[in-house]
């Protein structure tokens, strides 16, 4: 019963898949490449690489590629919705618990001492694709990753649509890079 | 019913465009869900990435779930959820279906090379104004837990649980003292 493991396993990577995106490549790794062995080392890089290109959450692209490739387009609906109930189910009760207490001044202290944390952690992520371990994939290849940076931050600034600067630096790729 | 296509089609159109992981997210949601919809405040937006940040899941379903559901109960987390997950759905299967091969686009390649640096700045804006409500030693800690979780990788759960412990050790403090007073 192809459409149940994929079912189940999909839902254990989105139970156990805490930090989001690069955190749970090794669990989706784990359960497919080596425990389910669905698909191979190679497939599982070509997934990365594609989910890099497209919009959306790493675990919801690798659970539609690799539904398809398991189990046809039934199957990329079984994984797609299964990576997404557990986080469904606790982020909504987290919100309803969270909206009813947050009037408690324990739980206000909490938030203020987490916040600075919180901007930390956005700003590591920030850093991390300035300056990566790994220079496949790198944000910066040459002067002008930076002279793009430094235009989307200019008119970011002047409250441009971050919609209107993807598009825009994607038109801008195409013209220095081909 | 209305209301609930406009959630949906609102994390539709940031769904399509959340390249890069879900804190690159954030600069939309400022845009689309604060400045012009008003669903929620700064403040709580904070608040709710932190929660997101704790719990399972990709960063960006569990902020669309937590606004949708602030905003209009089950159907709201549900429609929210649904906008989120749709565009990259699509996109995925059709290049499964058809272009397996897209990744050797140079086109593509190109684009994305240009994208990649935008959607630095996409993550260093919120950075930038979401310190501008922060005191200043605040300021200088975010800084140095950035550097640090930047410089030696480890996992941000345990300066979260201190910073938690501390807010609260805090309040303690202040409202122990204001018994005092009496």
């Amino acid at each position: 019963m192809i459409y149940l493991q994929l079912f189940l396993s999909y839902l254990k990577i989105g139970f156990f898949g805490f930090g989001g995106g690069y955190a749970m490549l090794s669990l989706i790794q784990q359960e497919l490449v080596v425990s389910r062995g669905w698909i191979t080392n190679a497939q599982f890089t070509d997934i990365v690489a594609i989910s890099q290109m497209t919009p959306g959450p790493i675990a919801i692209n690798s659970a539609t590629y690799i539904g398809y490739e398991v189990a046809g387009v039934l199957g990329s609906v079984i994984a797609t919705t299964a990576v997404c109930v557990p986080c469904f189910v606790i982020m909504m009760s987290l919100a309803h618990f969270y909206l009813r207490v947050r009037g408690n001044r324990y739980m206000a202290g909490a938030m203020a001492g987490m916040t600075p944390v919180l901007v930390g952690m956005i700003a590591a992520a920030a850093l991390l694709l300035m300056f990566p371990s790994d220079t496949q994939g790198a944000s910066f290849i040459d002067a002008w990753s930076w002279v793009i940076f430094g235009m989307c931050m200019v008119m970011s600034m002047f409250k441009a649509n971050p919609i209107l600067l993807i598009g825009l630096s994607a038109v801008a790729g195409i013209f220095i890079y081909t | 019913m209305r209301q609930l296509a406009e959630i949906f089609f609102t994390f539709f159109r940031i769904g399509l465009f959340t390249f890069g992981g879900g804190y690159a997210m954030i600069a939309l949601i400022q845009r689309a869900i604060i400045e012009r919809k008003k669903w929620i405040d700064e403040k709580t937006f904070m608040e709710l990435l932190i929660i997101a940040q704790s719990s399972p899941g990709p960063i960006a379903i569990n902020t669309a779930v937590f606004v949708g559901y602030k905003h209009k109960g089950v159907p709201g987390a549900f429609a929210a959820a649904l906008g989120t997950i749709v565009p990259s759905f699509v996109i995925i299967l059709l290049i499964a279906i058809f272009f397996a091969s897209i990744r050797e686009n140079i086109y593509v390649d190109a684009a994305f090379k240009g994208m990649r640096p935008a959607v630095v700045a996409l993550i260093v804006g919120p950075v930038i104004s979401l310190s501008r409500s922060m005191d200043w030693w605040k300021i200088v800690i975010a800084a140095f837990i950035g550097w640090a979780l930047w410089y030696w990788g480890f996992s941000p759960i345990l300066p979260l649980m201190a910073g938690a412990l501390i807010g609260i050790g805090v309040t303690a403090y202040n409202a122990h003292k204001k018994i005092d007073k009496r």
